[in-house]
């Protein structure tokens, strides 16, 4: 029997990005927070110091600073006919764990979403017509737009001390940004970090090809840098140990670097680590929270009473715990009705792996920041005409390569043998001289009737809890969509001199095990219609008003860039309208 | 650890930053000014894990997935058997931190490996299964007393599926060794393999010097300093005489 804890104003499930940044602005609002994580509490100084940090081995391969599968993991399946099966170690996403959540182990690369993004629906089926779309399809607007969201993206941009180049400020277009860009207030708080060789000479290459490249906007600090909370970055050294890692220098952008300091000093905060919510409990009526029910480290379980909930988990945790916890009708693909689990997707990767004249070209790969690299955006959202490709979606491309780790990082010409001399030779010759951007095209992934997340009849957690499963393949879209991307990207290699460009196409079906990004997104949709979406534009439980779901997992779809920077202005957006609306009139804010 | 604050709100002990145990965190950032979980660092000795026939079975074959040339060592200069020895005596040999709860059913490819097997278990298993198929095929040799070029075919066969194993997946085996061995030349000196940094020098990778803001904007120019392993490396610290 679970014991009791004394009421909260606020519980918010999940210390990552968005729940330090709702932590932050509730408890500024002056309520009582408390937030609960699954894992432990992390500092730069005790858990990642420069003396050890930079060890591939421990990080990169062997995931340390994740969540174990053994603490819980998911099922997943190609197709509705088949029988899913376990996840046993992580392959095409990395589940975050601890105080921080994504937050320490990201790139940093910090974008914004296009206007046209928000509008999805209405936006293609006005330019191409409703028969453009594939059948099964099933895209929607947001019910928020990128105007309103604008001022929300600038704040996390400031509070990350963000480098890059404005493309466009208040409409006027700025050399070597990105033109595509909706309109900014203002520039970014600093600079664009410094290219290494590959990089620039992607960029000269691209622009000689008559395209505008701009350096990715990235959390790694391109100097010092104090943030509107008074915490204190340091510049980034271009490590070349980012993605994976924890970051030494206090360089990356991470809720440990940029609000958790001013958050814990608030004494209307608190903090539970190392303990996991099983449950959101609701009262009799099924239309209010009461509460979270948790599991504690030493397996003793507790009841958290809380006004309001903020559901702030990773994506598929968050559609996870709304299923276990029977909140908003859980999505059944066959009979198109429910909610919970639908629009679920993830991201269409590629790349394209270039060999270089070793007599000629020196990379020093290991020079290198997680959010480094320069863009295009010619191929992204709507940016170009979808009528004579029949496909729709895009992604950014670019030369984007975070590292020369060499265990991940040794790449050799297509045809080298696996193994023995042929290879070794083959790695020693091509390490300095060939270019593996990893992400280089970050296609989007849209939605489809078939590719959901429900909860699994056989497989179950270590608290017995059904697991959840996710039902996904490609579909002919995002293979279409990549191949043009891809063939694009890969003449910006010719161009740039390489004797070999080998393009890693994107093929169906889905593959569990080779990793893509950890952006899945959707199960938790906002929207304008309770029957299609489980929140409202403001993040809030169509079904259960006094919860406030965020992350990725409000998602209808998923655009061709990372998702951080959306998920943390949809989270401000959020905060905004509990603060000025929901605390004045506690309940729903939108009359469906 | 230490325990000092009392907090009434659940009359819990909290202690400074665990990764293991639940704390309540108030008024203050958890802090302890000594590092949480140093790495643990694998030194020299007796094998661990694998017993002598395998040992020897293990330095041929990683010697023939990384062969020596004239100016790098192989495999087993560098240290990738012990690497994986000390490997598969650990965490990585019993699966810890996988999901390991059955059923345990063949899917497709794209599900993932299924199998009920520990890596620890994996390598026992292929390891006794290759010396017996070398026994029986080469004149009652094992694995290790072949010359390369009869070890490089055999190698090849169960790349191919050529050659099969009784009790264990044979490809299976050899995609482990395709990952392990690599990550022994690779890896920080630390966990055993790459011993003297071998593997970096090969490529020129510098290890974990952690700041190029000197070199970023030097383009196509090598880089030119020496490797530094989170152990450091051996000539800051000379054999005391």
């Amino acid at each position: 029997m679970a014991r009791k804890l004394p009421r909260k104003d606020v519980v918010i499930i999940g210390l990552g990005w968005t729940g330090s940044i709702m932590a932050y602005e509730l408890a500024d609002a002056g309520l009582d927070v408390i937030a609960i994580e699954r894992g432990p509490w992390r500092n730069t100084a005790t858990d990642y110091p420069p003396g050890y940090a930079a060890d591939e081995l421990r990080y990169r391969i062997r995931h340390e600073l994740f969540l174990s599968p053994s603490q819980t993991t998911f099922t997943f399946r190609n197709k509705m006919s088949e029988a899913a099966l376990p996840i046993r170690s992580w392959g095409a996403f990395m589940p975050p764990n601890g105080v921080g959540g994504g937050g320490v182990h990201w790139n940093a690369e910090t974008w914004r979403f296009l206007p046209s993004d928000f509008v999805l629906k209405t936006h293609l089926t006005e330019r191409y017509g409703a028969g453009f779309l594939p059948d099964d399809m099933t895209i929607q607007d947001w019910g928020v737009t990128y105007d309103e969201l604008e001022p929300h993206y600038d704040r996390f941009e400031y509070l990350c001390g963000t480098s890059g180049q404005a493309g466009n400020i208040k409409g006027k277009i700025m050399e070597g940004g990105n033109p595509f860009e909706g309109p900014r207030s203002r520039a970014y708080p600093n600079p664009p970090q410094d290219q290494p060789f590959g990089h620039t000479l992607f960029g000269k290459a691209a622009r000689e090809l008559g395209y505008k490249p701009f350096p990715q906007p990235s959390g790694n600090m391109s100097r010092p840098y104090q943030n509107p909370l008074g915490i204190r970055l340091g510049p980034c050294t271009y490590c070349g140990f980012c993605e994976w890692f924890g970051c030494g220098n206090y360089s990356k952008a991470s809720p440990q670097t940029t609000v958790l300091p001013a958050l814990v000093r608030k004494p209307n905060f608190t903090a539970r680590d190392n303990s996991e919510v099983t449950r959101i409990n609701v009262d009799s009526s099924g239309k209010r929270a009461t509460g979270v029910t948790l599991v504690d480290a030493s397996g003793d379980e507790w009841e958290q009473p809380a006004d309001l909930v903020v559901l702030s988990a990773y994506t598929i945790f968050n559609v996870q715990l709304l299923l276990l916890s029977g909140i908003g009708k859980a999505y059944d693909p066959a009979a198109n009705t429910g909610v919970i689990g639908r629009n679920f997707t993830h991201q269409t990767i590629s790349d394209v792996v270039s060999f270089f004249d070793p007599a000629k070209f020196v990379f020093n790969p290991f020079i290198a920041s997680g959010a480094i690299g320069m863009c295009i955006d010619e191929f992204n959202g709507d940016n170009f005409d979808h009528g004579p490709h029949g496909f729709v979606g895009g992604g950014y491309m670019g030369n984007v390569q975070t590292n020369g780790r060499p265990i991940e990082t040794t790449p050799v010409p297509p045809g080298t043998p696996l193994w023995g001399a042929e290879w070794k030779k083959a790695v020693k010759e091509n390490y300095q001289s060939a270019i593996k951007p990893g992400t280089g095209v970050h296609g989007s992934m849209y939605s489809y009737r078939d590719v959901y997340v429900d909860l699994d009849p056989t497989y179950k957690d270590r608290f017995n809890r059904p697991l959840a499963r996710i039902t996904m393949d490609f579909h002919d879209n995002e293979i279409k969509q990549n191949k043009f991307l891809t063939d694009k990207f890969a003449e910006i290699f010719q161009a740039m001199g390489a004797r070999q460009v080998h393009k890693e196409y994107r093929k169906a079906p889905y593959d569990i095990t080779k990793y893509q990004t950890t952006h899945l997104c959707g199960g938790a949709i906002m929207g304008t219609d309770p029957s299609t979406s489980a929140l409202n534009r403001y993040l809030q439980s169509w079904d259960v008003p006094n919860l406030f779901v965020t992350g990725a997992s409000a998602f209808p779809q998923n655009a061709g860039y990372n998702p951080t920077g959306t998920v943390a202005a949809l989270a401000y957006w959020a905060a905004d309208a509990i603060r000025s609306k929901y605390l004045n009139n506690p309940g729903q804010l939108i009359n469906a | 650890m230490q325990r000092r604050t009392f907090l009434a709100l659940a009359a819990w002990l909290v202690g400074t930053t665990s990764l293991t145990r639940a704390t309540v965190i108030h008024n203050h950032v958890p802090w302890s000014p000594h590092p949480n979980s140093p790495p643990e660092i694998e030194r020299l000795g007796p094998w661990q894990f694998f017993t002598l026939d395998e040992a020897r079975a293990m330095e041929a074959i990683v010697d023939r997935i990384i062969p020596p040339d004239a100016e790098t060592p192989g495999g087993k200069i560098a240290g990738c058997a012990v690497f994986i020895d000390r490997q598969l005596k650990g965490p990585y040999g019993s699966n810890q931190g996988l999901y390991t709860l059955g059923p345990h059913t063949k899917g497709t490819k794209q599900q993932g490996p299924q199998s009920a097997l520990t890596h620890a278990e994996l390598y026992r298993t292929a390891l006794a299964a290759l010396d017996k198929h070398c026994k029986s095929t080469q004149g009652g040799k094992s694995f290790a007393e072949l010359d390369a070029a009869a070890q490089d075919d055999v190698l090849r066969k169960i790349e191919s599926g050529e050659v099969k194993f009784d009790r264990v997946d044979a490809q299976g085996f050899f995609s482990a060794l395709l990952k392990d061995v690599p990550e022994g030349f690779f890896s920080d000196p630390i966990h055993g393999g790459n011993n003297d940094m071998v593997g970096w020098k090969m490529i020129g990778f510098p290890g974990i010097r952690y700041d190029y803001r000197d070199w970023v904007n030097r383009h196509n120019e090598r880089y030119p300093y020496p490797p530094v392993s989170i152990a450091g490396r051996a000539d800051w610290t000379p054999a005391k005489s």
